[in-house]
């Protein structure tokens, strides 16, 4: 390997280190308009009148859209493939609002001062509604209907808040429990945070020469985002086009439909270019979050160790609108249960439920996340219960290469899964890796302290998928230029992943050539191929097979052309160093003459190829995290003082960057276990929508962090890869939680831990 | 409207300013794009910009303040044909996740080394504990800064 498995630097690395212009608001069209949003002061609440003709009169004032001046077409924001599994059940305006910032109007104006004045004389008459804001609550009898509308599609059971819902058995659950030696039962709770992006959402949407729609988004789902907005505003798809430029990171947030929309919609009826974009408040208030989610699990084992039945019963609430609320819940158990594969009893049930609190979505773990600090947390009782080291009970009962589980085939993206068995797993290293540097043997089950300061370690395990199975598609185009450089156009969307650099890595080994010699463009829906978009842990292995396959056809044709010029068969050509080089003679020439000759001299034409790929079955990564935490035992204080993170993502295809992945996603991690955590009043307003009330990790926070990948070879990955985007966030809580228990002998079951809860737990032992 | 003097990166500035005009909107509208907008309520560290060498919040800094003074953006760093070390630095190590963030780190980094040449861990942490990033865990920022400093003192940096 020549470029693949190298720390290259970032494709888009030079723009990004010297500040060029390359966000979506560093570029506005000329004659651009403010657009903003009115939203909601009520949780649950009719819209009786809108008077909006004090608004209109302002100067500046250019248009101003709400229920009784737009469409009225259900439909979800989850940018997701189609079938979309998410319910139809948003609106561009609604008669109703549902949650504290929900959407009520836009205004677009020549200013932001005169926007904003504008919101405030549109005058709005709310007939409230009960509200509920607890899940329990919102599937209880009397509840509120949140979702009374007749038009929407797809919401499991409107008429008790129940927006999805799951049930899948293994086995013989109950058979299962009477058969096992120990039973644990714990419930664990996720409560509301949130992705915080450096930068909020944001887009310019404006027409075109030719009045096209034309949509520059900071979004992670080009080709999702032009066929919702089509959608929603019964514009023709081939009308529009949309646009992504760099991103300023997205977590899963900017999975989602939630501006452009009306952006959209403003620039169509003022005729200007409109920019959009959220405030850090309204990106707390209004943008996504990760499901809060209740979640209940039962393990059966037998005296051995070997785990014979496992349970889990979810209640996740996905607030006031369904965007993910299956395709989460579903991961919940479809991520998480294959990895305890010996068990053959299982049962998996839940249910996802609307409440009038902000909305939940895609976040980077996607239910996993949850699952596992339930899980892990389990198993980990379960390891005391039996009398074992914890580390052992997982290295006897975790999935290894050459295995199945029957989850693979049972749940898939919101439907029927298929089976898959694993090809690839070092789980078995990274454990041995992990214990190792954090002193596992030393360490565990023999608390130190300094002081105040009690010390202890936990460790938890993870897996995660690569893409959607069947459904997860993506193309990629190569061209090859004159000089023998090329241009690689995908529809993959770098969100600051690095994954345009990836990509790069792959064509460039596949054509024998430096990455500098590749200009990567991602991704314009009029100049790029379809790709399903940045989620999923998709782009490395989906988007990566596509540019794999893509190089491989444009490498076939060049070979044609070069067999031509050294007058041999193209099987005895390799590509090497930017030159056709034969195996035989060492003959060679380089490709600046073949592209030459193609394009103006003999037989000429154009080397492009474009491949497709779908993804045949999602190769799951690895991990195995291991926490040292300290606990100041008088004030409740946890400090993390060092965490190891073992991965198994393949062959990583650019290390510096796998190790940046799972790097930002533990510290992420970290922040939802020790403080984040978004608060409501009683009235379902978000209490902390800022920095600095909703704290996330700084750089004084972060301890001692140490990943090491550990590669095994996937055969269905591009040169043997997996991903790595997400699975770093499943560790932290359940490591953290059981490094605690460790330290001080309590467990903690919601997060975040926060002194007053360690304090409160701590104070109720001592009483117990 | 006020019509001020500064210097910009360098180069002599007379503009005009809107009545409470914000540092951040002034430089985005003379084109200094890298100056990003994260909060606009100092908390996040994105807009940081040097007013006479020193770190500032421009989201939170007055425009009618620079009259006279000397503010530096990450522009008057280096660029795509002339990097900064410490913007070669952050190539280096992969420091730069989506790079909004990078800005402001890399023009807090550059005032910590012009104080302290041989800073620890904890010391570039410290400074730059500020500066919030969401993707990258700080990790490879602390590397980068700290492998700007070692050159610097070799000599490497101009
Ligand atoms: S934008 Fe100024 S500190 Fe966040
Ligand atoms: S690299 Fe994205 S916020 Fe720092």
């Amino acid at each position: 390997m020549k470029v693949v498995g190298k720390n290259v630097r970032k494709v888009d690395g030079i723009a990004l280190v010297t500040g060029q212009p390359v966000f979506t608001l560093d570029v506005t069209p000329p004659g651009a308009v403010v657009g903003k949003i009115l939203r909601s002061p009520h949780a649950h609440a009719e819209i009786v009148r809108i008077d909006t003709s004090k608004a209109e009169e302002l100067p500046g004032v250019l248009c101003i859209l709400h229920h009784g001046n737009v469409p009225r077409t259900p439909y979800t924001t989850a940018g997701q493939g189609w079938p979309e599994p998410s319910p139809y059940d948003s609106f561009l305006f609604d008669r109703k609002v549902r949650f504290v910032g929900d959407r009520v109007a836009a205004v677009a104006a020549t200013s932001e001062e005169i926007a904003d004045e504008a919101l405030r004389l549109i005058e709005v008459e709310y007939r409230q509604l009960p509200a509920v804001l607890v899940p329990e609550e919102a599937i209880g009898p009397g509840a509120p209907v949140i979702h009374d509308e007749e038009e929407s599609r797809g919401i499991h059971d409107p008429q008790h808040n129940v927006a999805a819902a799951i049930d899948i058995r293994v086995g013989d659950i109950e058979r299962g429990f009477t058969e096992s030696d120990v039973v644990v039962e714990t419930t664990c709770e996720f409560p509301y945070v949130q992705h915080v992006p450096l930068e909020s959402h944001c887009v310019v949407a404006y027409l075109d020469e030719e009045d096209r729609l034309v949509i520059r988004s900071a979004t992670q789902v080009p080709f999702h985002v032009r066929r919702i907005v089509a959608r929603a505003l019964g514009v023709p798809l081939s009308r529009i086009r949309v646009i992504k430029p760099r991103i300023g990171g997205g977590f899963g947030t900017k999975q989602e439909i939630i501006l452009e929309d009306v952006a959209a919609a403003l620039a169509l009826r003022t005729r200007r270019p409109v920019v959009m974009k959220y405030s850090r408040a309204e990106e707390f208030v209004a943008a996504r979050t990760r499901h809060p989610m209740k979640i209940r699990i039962k393990l059966g084992a037998k005296r051995d160790g070997t785990i014979h039945a496992i349970e889990m019963d979810v209640l996740s609430n996905t607030g006031a609108y369904g965007t993910h609320s299956l395709t989460v819940l579903s991961n919940v158990g479809s991520k998480t249960l294959p990895l305890y594969n010996k068990a053959p009893h299982l049962w998996f049930h839940g249910k996802a439920v609307y409440t009038n609190l902000p909305v939940a979505g895609a976040y980077r773990g996607y239910g996993a996340t949850q699952g596992y600090f339930a899980l892990e947390v389990a198993v980990d009782e379960l390891a005391e219960k039996l009398g074992m080291d914890p580390l052992k009970l997982r290295l006897a009962n975790h999935i290894r290469a050459g295995e199945t589980s029957p989850i693979f085939e049972k749940i898939g993206e919101g439907r029927a899964g298929k089976a898959q068995v694993v090809k690839s797993c070092a789980l078995e290293e990274c454990i041995r890796e992990g214990a190792k540097r954090i002193g596992w043997k030393e360490k565990h089950g023999k608390k130190t302290s300094e002081g105040r300061w009690v010390h202890g370690v936990g460790m938890a395990l993870s897996m995660q998928g690569s893409g959607i199975t069947d459904i997860d598609m993506a193309a990629a185009t190569i061209v090859m230029n004159e000089d023998g450089s090329f241009r690689l156009l995908v529809g993959a969307t770098d969100l600051g992943t690095g994954s345009d650099t990836i990509l790069a890595q792959i064509a460039a080994e596949t054509l024998g050539v430096a990455v500098e010699a590749i200009s990567v463009y991602s991704s314009d829906t009029d100049f790029t191929p379809f790709d399903t978009g940045a989620y999923a842990s998709s782009t490395t292995y989906v988007s990566g097979g596509a540019v794999l396959r893509a190089a491989q056809e444009a490498r076939r044709r060049i070979l044609e052309v070069a067999a031509a010029i050294l007058g041999e068969p193209p099987e005895s050509l390799d590509l090497e160093e930017g030159h056709a080089v034969s195996r035989g003679t060492g003959k060679k020439v380089p490709l600046s003459e073949v592209g030459h000759r193609a394009m103006y001299v003999t037989d000429q034409r154009h080397i492009i190829a474009t491949a497709s790929f779908v993804a045949p079955e999602s190769p799951p990564p690895f991990a195995a995290f291991f926490a040292e935490v300290a606990v100041d035992v008088e004030t409740g204080v946890v400090r993390v003082v060092k965490f190891v993170a073992a991965a198994d993502c393949g062959m990583p295809i650019n290390p510096a960057l796998a190790e940046g992945q799972l790097e930002g996603a533990i510290v992420q991690g970290i922040g939802h276990t020790l403080y984040e955590e978004l608060l409501f009043s009683p009235r379902g307003r978000v209490r902390n929508p800022n920095l600095f009330d909703y704290r996330i990790p700084t750089a004084a926070d972060v301890p001692d962090i140490e990943v090491v990948l550990i590669p095994s070879d996937e055969p269905t990955g591009p040169y043997g890869a997996k991903s790595i985007g997400e699975i770093g966030i499943n560790g932290p809580a359940p490591a953290i939680a059981n490094a605690i228990y460790d330290a001080i002998g309590v467990r903690l079951y919601r997060i975040p831990f926060t002194p007053e809860r360690v304090l409160k737990a701590l104070h109720g032992k001592s009483m117990g | 409207m006020l019509k001020i003097y500064f210097e910009l990166n360098g180069e002599p500035m007379y503009v005009e300013i809107k009545p409470g005009e914000m540092l951040l909107d002034l430089l985005r509208r003379l084109g200094m794009k890298s100056v990003k907008e994260g909060c606009r309520t100092g908390e996040c560290g994105a807009c940081t910009v040097l007013l006479d060498g020193k770190p500032v919040r421009s989201c939170l800094t007055f425009a009618a303040k620079i009259k006279g003074h000397r503010v530096t953006t990450l522009e008057g760093l280096g660029s795509p044909a002339n990097p900064h070390p410490l913007q070669e630095a952050f190539l280096e190590t992969g420091a730069v996740q989506c790079g909004f963030c990078t800005p402001g780190m890399i023009l807090v980094a550059y005032d910590l080394l012009s104080r302290n040449p041989d800073p620890t861990p904890e010391e570039v942490r410290e400074a730059i504990t500020g500066n919030l990033c969401r993707c990258t865990g700080y990790v490879k920022i602390v590397e980068a800064v700290l492998l700007a400093a070692k050159r610097r003192r070799e000599g490497v940096w101009r």
